[in-house]
């Protein structure tokens, strides 16, 4: 019975085994020290052993069976543990390839008489450490795609602050590249503040936006006709001068809004809107003898 | 058959929808309001939608409408109080309602429609300030 054959043999020479393993994961320099502790690495590494013991064990070689679901979850959990730690794919891939070395070395010590069962024993162990490999990069390849989802995330939440200026003055800094997914995001966080606070002037500074091409230039007239639907002026702002050339060249009408090269000149507008102004201090107090300089609504 | 009430104050109509609009409410309003504009010689309209939580084509394309029968029977119209994911939907529609003005509330939708009119050049609007304050 050549299963039970390779489980006694793992099991008989599980420390060896584990000494070998180590020595091989130095060997193809993926140890990594600076990311993990030897003894972790060790600790990984009889984990791992133990629990392929355990699913050889049940007599099955195939490691999607339920026996093998404890060897499922470590190669998982380590291959988590690393891609946050920062390995790389290929390090990740040797730690379990390593374990393929010591393995044939037991096999041919201990099966040099019978070169038949050898050779059979040979590739059953490679199909199983292959399919153990397997699994590791594909947990290991979903556990680095969360991470950036996770970041996509992040990013797309710190990418649209509605930023207040005054009593009636909201300012949408938009930093980065302008896609529909976003511009959704900004246009709804956007309105709701138009309810919230009554605003009565909003100014898109693009100032971080790097390039402006029709479907940006779509997105944001989007965003100013949402904006006026609900009663609410747009102002444009940060225009560089070679985002203004692009937009021309393009053929997009921007007529239809307000639009100044800094964000405060577009404050200036707005303070009008509102009727209020701003002042030196010093000529202030000669002017508040005259006129009111400020007439807030 | 229900009808959206339109009230009348000073020399503006005053137009609530608190209702989800179905086609039969909306022709319906079309009709009464302009009669009603004929009627009163009213110089403003307002439509204030702000409970107004569902939109489509044929509402976005009515209230243009409205707008632009009102203007030939020498009203203005605001409307006011839309909500952001009708102002989203509207836009996403390809409506954006070129001829319409807006306002974010009624108070504001009100001032507009004063200070419109009294830079038109109506006595009447200021006439009628002056009376409603009074």
């Amino acid at each position: 019975m050549p299963d039970t054959l390779i489980v006694d043999l793992i099991t008989r020479n599980e420390s060896q085994l584990l000494i070998e393993w180590l020595k091989t994961i130095a060997n193809a320099k993926a140890t990594r020290e600076d990311l993990i502790k030897p003894e972790d690495l060790r600790a990984q590494c009889a984990d791992v052993l133990r629990r392929l013991v355990q699913g050889l064990a049940s007599g099955s070689q195939n490691i999607t069976d339920a026996a093998y679901v404890e060897l499922r979850d470590v190669l998982d959990s380590v291959s988590r543990s690393r891609a946050q730690q920062g390995f790389s794919p290929g390090e990740t891939a040797t730690f379990v390839f390593s374990l393929k070395e010591p393995i044939f070395h037991t096999l041919r010590r201990e099966l040099d008489k019978r070169p038949e069962v050898l050779a059979n024993e040979t590739w059953n162990a490679t199909l199983l450490i292959d399919k153990m490999a397997l699994h590791t990069m594909e947990s290991f390849q979903r556990s680095r795609e969360e991470v950036i989802r996770r970041q996509q995330d992040a990013m797309l939440e710190l990418s649209t602050p509605v930023v207040k200026l005054w009593d009636g003055i909201l300012a949408l800094p938009l930093i980065g590249t302008l896609d529909s997914a976003r511009t959704q995001i900004v246009m709804e966080s956007l309105l709701q503040r138009v309810v919230t606070d009554g605003t009565d002037v909003v100014i898109l500074d693009i100032t971080g936006v790097p390039t402006v091409d029709t479907l940006v230039a779509q997105h944001l007239l989007k965003t100013v006709t949402a904006a006026r639907l609900m009663g609410t002026d747009c102002i444009i702002s940060g225009i560089r001068p070679q985002i203004a050339q692009t937009i021309v060249h393009l053929g997009v009408d921007l007529s239809a809004v307000i639009t100044k090269s800094s964000l405060a000149d577009a404050f200036k507008i707005a303070l009008a809107r509102r009727d209020l102004m701003v002042v030196k201090r010093k000529s202030a107090a000669a002017a508040a003898a005259t006129t009111p300089t400020q007439s807030a609504h | 058959m229900d009808r959206i009430p339109i009230l009348r104050m000073g020399s503006f109509l005053i137009v609530t929808i608190q209702v989800d609009m179905h086609d039969r409410l909306a022709l319906a309003l079309q009709d009464d309001l302009t009669s009603k504009i004929a009627q009163t010689e009213a110089k403003g309209v307002l439509i204030d939608i702000s409970a107004l939580e569902i939109v489509d084509s044929f509402i976005g394309r009515m209230l243009a409408n409205i707008s632009g029968m009102a203007r030939i029977l020498d009203a203005q119209t605001v409307v006011t109080g839309m909500q952001p994911a009708v102002a989203i939907t509207l836009v996403e529609l390809g409506l954006s309602l070129p001829g319409i003005r807006t306002a974010l509330n009624v108070e504001r939708g009100m001032e507009l429609l004063r200070t419109s009119l009294a830079s038109a050049g109506e006595p009447d609007a200021e006439d009628d300030d002056a009376a409603f304050e009074a």
